[in-house]
């Protein structure tokens, strides 16, 4: 599955990086918690969260995930955008809550972080 | 500051770390990995030294006064210390244990903290050593090997 199927998917606003939605999804991970998403996750990742301040970014930096998709409609500040602009990560908002929004994803066959 | 020693052909970066300051934590770690994808080191061992790098220089954030955070890269391993001054880890062996932390709450809010930093340190390296003196600081070195 590509990002821009996990766009439709999730009714979702592309905040940047519209020309990477080509991007091949292999795992999905819903966290608010950015010490699992460090510990748990592989490579090429995508991660669902709530959390919109910038260690967000520096963690999907340093953890070389996919994406990020922002959940319950929140949005992160301009600068934070540019920043992940910069890193090369794509930013999508959607207005489903965590809950829907990984379920979803999973009814559409997206396997989950630790077993994808 | 970037230091390069030709004859060992060694680079090696240091950075000065402010406790509390969370803006722009993360960005020595972030440093750190672009001279290594520039050096065309493997993905999947930028990513172990990535993560562990983060993971050292957000607990100096968190728990320290300061600190500094040396990346050593030679062409077969990587090694990171992180020398600091803070209050110090009372029992090691205790601090070790995944889910274990004193981090306050507004660090758990940001979506640290939660006693999963030092276990995954040792997860990603191949070699981990941590001393610690109460009131004084802590010392961690790493290598991963190429």
């Amino acid at each position: 599955m590509k990002l821009a199927d996990v766009q439709k998917i999730l009714e979702a606003e592309v905040l940047c990086g519209s020309e990477w939605l080509n991007r091949e999804i292999f795992a999905v991970c819903g966290a608010d918690l950015l010490s699992d998403v460090l510990a748990f996750t592989q490579e090429k990742t995508l991660l669902l969260t709530a959390l919109t301040h910038i260690q967000v970014i520096r963690t999907a930096d340093m953890s070389d995930l996919i994406g990020i998709v922002f959940v319950w409609g929140k949005r992160p500040k301009p600068e934070l955008i540019a920043m992940a602009r910069i890193k090369d990560i794509p930013l999508l908002a959607s207005p489903f809550p965590m809950y829907e929004a990984c379920g979803r994803l999973y009814q559409s066959g997206l396997k989950g972080a630790d077993n994808g | 500051m970037v230091e390069v020693n030709k004859e060992e052909k060694e680079i090696i970066l240091k950075f000065t770390l402010q406790g509390l300051d969370f803006e722009t934590a993360g960005e020595a770690s972030g440093k750190i990995k672009r001279v290594l994808q520039q050096l065309g080191v493997g993905s999947d061992v930028i990513r172990r030294i990535a993560i562990s790098a983060y993971e050292g220089e957000m607990n100096v954030i968190i728990h320290a006064v300061r600190g500094v955070m040396q990346a050593v890269i030679s062409p077969v391993c990587t090694s990171i210390t992180l020398d600091d001054e803070g209050p110090g880890i009372g029992d090691i062996e205790l601090a070790m244990r995944e889910g274990y932390s004193t981090a306050p709450d507004y660090v758990r809010e940001m979506g640290f903290g939660a006693g999963m930093g030092l276990p995954n340190m040792m997860r990603c390296t191949d070699k981990f050593e941590i001393q610690s003196k109460l009131g004084v600081g802590t010392k961690i070195r790493m290598i991963i090997f190429h």
